[in-house]
């Protein structure tokens, strides 16, 4: 049998790893996905001070520290059995949307976008920022990089830091916001709002436009039929900080709906032996394997996770958008992976237009910002990160000190979909040993699509990610190397 | 340093990226460090692999920016190979000077957080009791995973640091004067830390009364009125143990220091200053007691490079 290792040439932690193994026949038998990191944060969390829970699991990822940072403060107020204050869910919600707008800029035009701006049979070291830059003009590439940095910047203000923000606390926000500040962001937001429009119109000019690579977004091999996860509003409509959670069939007819305090009953994981991520399923039909379908527990998140999961988007533009994708793509759900591009450009849509909704709001700038915990106990905290449902279940003892602690992160729900998606985008590209000199490009598109928070990691900075494939023959004898 | 374009790298150990976002941070200063350096290693963005670095001359790197902390023979191996071929070497964030967060995992080992993240969790559904091994055979061939240890180490409980600039991550001005310091070729003694001589009480706007402390409180419990000392309002603050340089950023939005910049001007022990800052205002010895976590409120980000470094697991 023949194994083929796609391994980031740094080998580092926190950075995934792809094994893909050939059968006899030299056709695709299996693929998988490896996290070679565990840092432990379940466990060392245990003991610590309930206020603290918010401050020390931002450290889990310095790309999105504010999710975890939220979600924290969330399961505080469960745990404390306090409700903020409506001016401090709105300044949350209104940190919260921001940060989306710096995660999705980083992703589209950073990460995954590249992609297809560039062009998905692109040399590698052009599929980057300096490769859109090129392509799009410097004047776009100076605008890409402005609104990014709003992004950090409005977080900033309202979070004390961009990176590793504190002031959400138990029961509210420990800080107002000024009427220069609210001044200020909303300037940078109505930039941010026409950044988005552009960047839907840059992906209907460069992608939609070209039939080859709308063949290619709904293709087979990046097409997954699974259940799908989201938390929405009161009116089914997405909702980035706050709802109930909805999952939906691969029909698209809702499963079940939870509130977060109900998760356990909904969400198992599964452990496996080669790889530190444990792999999340749908409770009440169990653990298949890595199969999809409806008789498979297997769900995704992130933005189609949400879209999929969702009635439509709560702002107007953004639900225009929301359903021109559905219509162009031949209805719900959208089984397409690499339509997870598209998502994410109708979120950052809507997470402008409701930056915009939040700091125009009267109240944004009352100073009635905190409610007083009560007697410390049990609770859930979940919202939705960048790249899916974040939960964060806190256990306080009469001290409120951590008895326990229990997260899932939004690349955990997505790990099995990464897996099988990585499959299948191999077995359209190696035949009977025959392995397409495209398969790098082709089998990182198809977990790209995601933005993992590891491979996030190894290429946020120029946008390349390294890759190192190894063919082995049955006796493991190195056949083939393929890097770049 | 001479007209030659300077040689830079960049690596990274167990850390969580913040460190990378932060060099990303300083925004359009990043164009002068590419037109005055090469950057040699820098594995998050370069196709540039350990063999390349180990054939380099000994001293080949002019400055080496390190970040993360050690926790694998990996990490080790790779901070002993940049020691050798970096002329300076430079602990960068809170991770590779202090050991930050992840160094409170010193409190339990690797059998304990396995115990809790594979069988006890409440989502896990783990009847076999399966934990993630080294190497492993699926039913098409084999799959290995790199050791998980016992302890996390700092850069220099590994090797010989020249400079640290801690911070979690590293405040972007403090970046910023760094790198121009080595441009203009005037760093500071070895074993400097390239942070202001003072504490956070130093940058922090806040009032200091009386400073008696008769009861501790918790931040969520009182009614902040935005401009006195934490202290005088009975809420811990690390500021007086911890080394200033981000601007006193946390009080400015009401919450107390958390102590992410490291030990302050001559601290040794953060966590222990800290503790005798609490013991020295304390009106009566009950206060002390009222103290809930002490390794989490003052060594938070210190534990693995404290006089502490690690509970004994019997």
């Amino acid at each position: 049998m023949k194994e083929i290792v796609i391994d980031p040439i740094t080998r580092l932690e926190g950075h995934g790893k792809i094994s893909i193994f050939l059968n006899d026949k030299g056709n695709v038998e299996n693929a998988y996905l490896q996290v070679p990191e565990l840092r432990g944060f379940e466990k060392f969390c245990e003991g610590r001070r309930a206020e603290d829970l918010p401050i020390i699991t931002t450290r889990i990822c310095g790309v999105c520290p504010v999710a975890h940072h939220m979600a924290g403060a969330k399961a505080c107020d469960a745990a404390f059995n306090v409700e903020p204050t409506e001016t401090a869910k709105k300044l949350r919600e209104l940190e919260y949307c921001a940060y989306f707008i710096y995660d999705h800029i980083l992703h589209f035009y950073f990460l995954g976008g590249p992609d297809f701006i560039v062009g998905p049979d692109a040399p590698a070291e052009k599929r980057n920022i300096l490769g859109v830059i090129e392509k799009a003009g410097l004047e776009i590439g100076k605008e890409v990089i402005k609104h990014r940095a709003y992004g950090q910047k409005i977080t900033g203000i309202l979070g004390g830091r961009p990176t590793h923000p504190v002031s959400a606390l138990p029961g509210g926000m420990a800080k107002s916001l000024s009427e220069d500040e609210r001044r200020e962001i909303e300037k940078m937001v109505r930039s941010c709002v026409e950044f988005a429009k552009f960047s839907l119109k840059l992906f209907d000019d460069v992608v939609l436009k070209n039939v080859d690579y709308v063949n290619l977004i709904t293709s087979d091999p990046y097409n997954l039929k699974t259940y799908y996860m989201g938390t929405v509003d009161k009116n089914n409509k997405v909702n980035f900080y706050d709802g109930d959670v909805r999952v939906v069939d691969p029909e698209g007819k809702e499963f079940v709906k939870f509130a977060p305090s109900e998760y356990l009953g909904v969400i198992e994981e599964h452990v496996e032996p080669w790889t530190y991520v444990k792999l999340p399923y749908l409770k009440k039909i169990g653990w298949k394997g890595l199969v999809a379908g409806p008789d498979s527990g297997i769900y995704r998140v992130g933005p189609l996770g949400r879209l999929n999961a969702a009635e439509g988007m709560a702002t107007p533009i953004a639900q225009k958008e929301y359903e021109r994708m559905y219509k162009t793509l031949g209805g719900k759900p959208v089984h397409a992976t690499l339509a997870f591009h598209w998502a994410r450009l109708i979120e950052l849509m809507y997470a402008t237009e409701r930056t915009l909704e939040l700091v125009t709001d009267k109240e944004i700038t009352n100073k009635d910002i905190r409610n007083k915990p009560e007697k410390p106990g049990e609770g859930v905290g979940i919202v939705e990160a960048a790249r899916g449902t974040l939960i964060h279940h806190y256990v306080l003892d009469e001290k409120a000190l951590a008895k326990k602690v229990n997260l899932i992160v939004a690349t955990t729900h997505n790990t099995p979909g990464i897996c099988m998606s990585i499959k299948n985008a191999a077995k359209g590209l190696i035949r009977n040993g025959k392995v397409s000199d495209g398969l790098l490009n082709m089998v990182e598109m198809a977990f790209r699509a995601y933005d993992p928070c590891f491979a996030c990691a190894t290429h946020f900075a120029i946008g390349e990610m390294p890759l190192e494939v190894k063919i082995y023959d049955n006796e493991k004898r190195l056949l083939k190397t393929m890097r770049r | 340093m001479g007209k030659e374009k300077l040689k830079f790298a960049f690596y990274w150990a167990a850390s969580c990226g913040g460190c990378e976002i932060a060099v990303l941070d300083i925004n359009e200063k990043i164009l002068d460090v590419v037109a005055k350096a090469d950057i040699v290693f820098w594995p998050v963005a370069m196709d540039i692999k350990y063999k390349d670095v180990e054939e380099m001359p000994d001293k080949y790197i002019d400055v080496c920016f390190f970040n993360g902390a050690i926790r694998t023979e990996e990490q080790e191996y790779m901070a002993k190979l940049l020691r050798k071929k970096a002329k300076v070497l430079v602990a960068f964030g809170s991770c590779a000077c202090d050991g930050c967060v992840v160094g409170l995992a010193n409190l339990w080992n690797k059998e304990t957080i396995f115990e809790r993240a594979y069988s006890e969790t409440p989502s896990t559904k783990n009847p076999k009791s399966v934990t993630p091994k080294t190497s492993v055979k699926v039913k098409e061939g084999e799959l290995e995973l790199p050791e998980f240890y016992d302890t996390v180490k700092t850069l220099a409980q590994t090797v010989d640091v020249d400079y640290f600039l801690s911070g979690c991550p590293p405040p972007i001005p403090l970046i910023i004067q760094a790198i121009e310091a080595i441009f203009k070729n005037k760093l500071p003694p070895k074993g400097s830390v390239l942070m202001p001589n003072k504490s956070i009480c130093d940058e922090c706007p806040r009032e200091k009364k009386d400073r008696q402390l008769s009861e501790i409180k918790r931040i969520y419990e009182i009614e902040d009125d935005l401009k006195t000392c934490f202290w005088d309002q009975g809420v811990i603050c690390m500021g007086p143990a911890t080394r200033a340089g981000c601007g006193a950023q946390c009080p400015n939005v009401n919450i107390p220091c958390t102590g992410c910049n490291g030990p302050g001007p001559r601290v040794t022990d953060q966590g222990a200053a800290a503790i005798s800052a609490l013991a020295s205002i304390a009106t009566n010895p009950e206060v002390v007691n009222q103290a809930v976590d002490p390794i989490g409120t003052f060594y938070k980000y210190s534990l693995a490079r404290s006089i502490l470094r690690r509970k004994v697991m019997k």
